[in-house]
């Protein structure tokens, strides 16, 4: 085998209209450079603050892990096996502790306010996956199949058809509930976290109110 | 580690003038570490919060359970679907036509969803009774009620309705004498159909095998006071907080707890009054402004200023502001 390699010609050198050169340059700007995975941080990251949104994410985590698990043995499955019932039951907690988490977080950031320093959009974003994870969350009740299903659909589709969503989401359809539970709000959810976590690594952990610049300090 | 002299900032405080954060002097961090302890730590307590308090799974009511448990209930709305005097048959859209359902103001948005899921709640009724074959009664009662007018048909199931409800526990038995015409021996044809156990099977399918949409069979449900008598007995009704909580003693959705306040207090409990009786759609909006608030809360003055003016941030940045104290703006 013969290996041949071309003489780098003046378009060559040029990446102008090359959609994958475009695409690679848009995912490496993502981030600066260092700070996808970075082993330090600024010193003002120092409270037990900081931990609720790594607890948040490992807490989805293992939301996603046992909802696979559940979805391996069916609708059914939880009801008529103890094995199943336990995975329902860590599918539960995992929920609680991840809204608990999640909430703390929020507010946390709310009380730093967090936003400053063009991170509007990291906020924003994270206030749609609080949002999406409780649509995911309640379609998940809906998805139960038991009383607690009944009973909630049968009160929750007074408000959602108040306002004529009820007409295309319809909560006393489990079929339709638990399609949107583990496909289409997971992806969201998924897809923001995503979003949500390169917005925090792109700009860096928001600096303390009345923080003075370090480069006028130092005079750089 | 050593940091020279802060100089003093005189931008102006209105203006966002928050330092690039890698610019700062910067300390260790395992960001890797971190995520695995936490990962073994959320692992550890869903384990044991499993374990120690497991998950609730209450039966679903079946309606088989409703017309042994409350039978006269199950007659009494069966009745009430073929008078027409039924929640989901005087409800409106997605549903019927029969009103134009909630408004925030002047915003039909309940009517403006539109009747995509047409239910007919006579239909309810008479559709599983119309499979039944080998009963010539009932297949005559079927057949005058198919050829009444539906005038009379409503009068009869009206007449119906009221005796039922002036009858000692709605008893069947003791209804005033009078002319029905054949809605008695429909409903309680309803009722013993609902007893087998096959009323489930005919609402869901709809000539599908697979079925699997219980809209029909919800609607029934919820039309009877049984399922929401069950529900009040757990504590669970609307005026209970009941969309955040859960069967036995789990903590359910707090997260929708602000969601639920407001069906607690008034005017949205004060009987007659506008907003009770648009309730549903008037919390939505609320719910929809604060959430649209909060989200948007980095462009709103004043909104936007409550962390600097109640200074919670001074506990979580407590040593940075002691470690620089000339490092901060004043």
């Amino acid at each position: 085998m013969t290996t041949r390699t071309r003489s780098l010609g003046p378009d060559d050198t040029s990446e102008a209209g090359n959609w994958t050169a475009g695409v690679r340059s848009r995912i490496v700007g993502l981030v600066p450079e260092g700070q996808a995975l970075p082993d330090r941080q600024p010193v003002y990251v120092a409270s037990w603050i900081y931990v609720f949104g790594v607890l948040t994410l490992a807490a989805l985590g293992v939301v996603i892990v046992s909802g696979g698990l559940l979805a391996i043995g069916g609708v059914a499955w939880w009801h008529v096996s103890s094995l199943g019932l336990f995975v329902n039951s860590l599918h539960l907690w995992s929920v609680e502790l991840f809204f608990a988490f999640m909430v703390v977080h929020l507010w946390g950031k709310f009380w730093m306010a967090a936003w400053r320093g063009g991170r509007a959009l990291t906020w924003i974003t994270g206030m749609v996956l609080f949002i999406s994870s409780i649509g995911t969350a309640f379609t998940g009740y809906l998805s139960q199949a038991n009383f607690a299903s009944q009973w909630i659909s049968a009160e929750a589709k007074d408000g959602l058809n108040s306002i004529g969503v009820g007409a295309y989401f319809n909560v006393l359809n489990p079929g339709q509930m638990l399609l949107w539970h583990v496909v289409l709000l997971p992806f969201a959810v998924g897809a923001i976290t995503v979003a949500h976590v390169i917005l925090v690594r792109r700009h860096g952990v928001v600096p303390p109110i009345d923080a003075a610049d370090p480069s006028i300090e130092s005079g750089a | 580690m050593s940091t020279p002299p802060p100089a003093r900032s005189t931008a102006s405080p209105r203006r966002d003038t928050t330092p690039d954060s890698h610019g700062f002097p910067t300390r260790h961090y395992d960001l890797v570490k971190e995520f695995v302890i936490a990962i073994v730590v959320v692992v550890v307590l869903s384990v044991a919060l499993a374990a120690f308090f497991s998950s609730p799974d209450e039966k679903s009511i079946t309606m088989s359970t409703w017309a042994q448990n409350a039978p006269n209930d199950l007659i009494a709305t069966a009745t009430s679907e073929l008078a027409g005097t039924s929640v989901s048959a005087a409800y409106g859209p997605p549903y019927n036509n029969a009103s134009e359902g909630q408004k925030i103001g002047p915003l039909a948005l309940q009517k403006w969803g539109g009747v995509r899921l047409p239910i007919d709640s006579a239909g309810l009724v008479l559709g599983p009774l119309s499979g039944v074959s080998g009963d010539s009664a009932l297949t005559s009662a079927l057949s005058t009620w198919k050829s009444t007018p539906a005038d009379q048909r409503t009068k009869w199931a009206t007449d119906y309705a009221d005796a039922l409800g002036k009858a000692p526990d709605g008893d069947p038995a003791k209804v005033a004498a009078a002319d029905y015409g054949p809605v008695p021996l429909i409903s309680a044809d309803f009722l013993s159909l609902a007893k087998t156990g096959g009323l489930e099977g005919v609402l869901t399918s709809s000539g599908n095998f697979y079925g699997g949409d219980q809209t029909q069979s919800l609607l029934l449900l919820s039309d009877g006071t049984y399922l929401e008598d069950q529900a009040v007995a757990r504590k669970l009704g609307g005026n209970q907080w009941g969309m955040m909580n859960e069967t036995g003693n789990y903590p359910g959705q707090p997260w929708m707890w602000l969601y639920t306040f407001w069906y607690q207090i008034p005017p949205f409990t004060t009987e007659g009054a506008y907003a009770a009786d648009n309730a549903d759609a008037l919390v939505w909006g609320l719910m929809m402004l604060l959430t649209l608030a909060l989200t948007l809360v980095p462009f709103i003055p004043g909104l936007r200023s409550i962390p600097r003016w109640i200074p919670v941030h001074r506990l979580v940045w407590r040593n940075y502001y002691r470690d620089y104290p000339t490092a901060t703006r004043r």
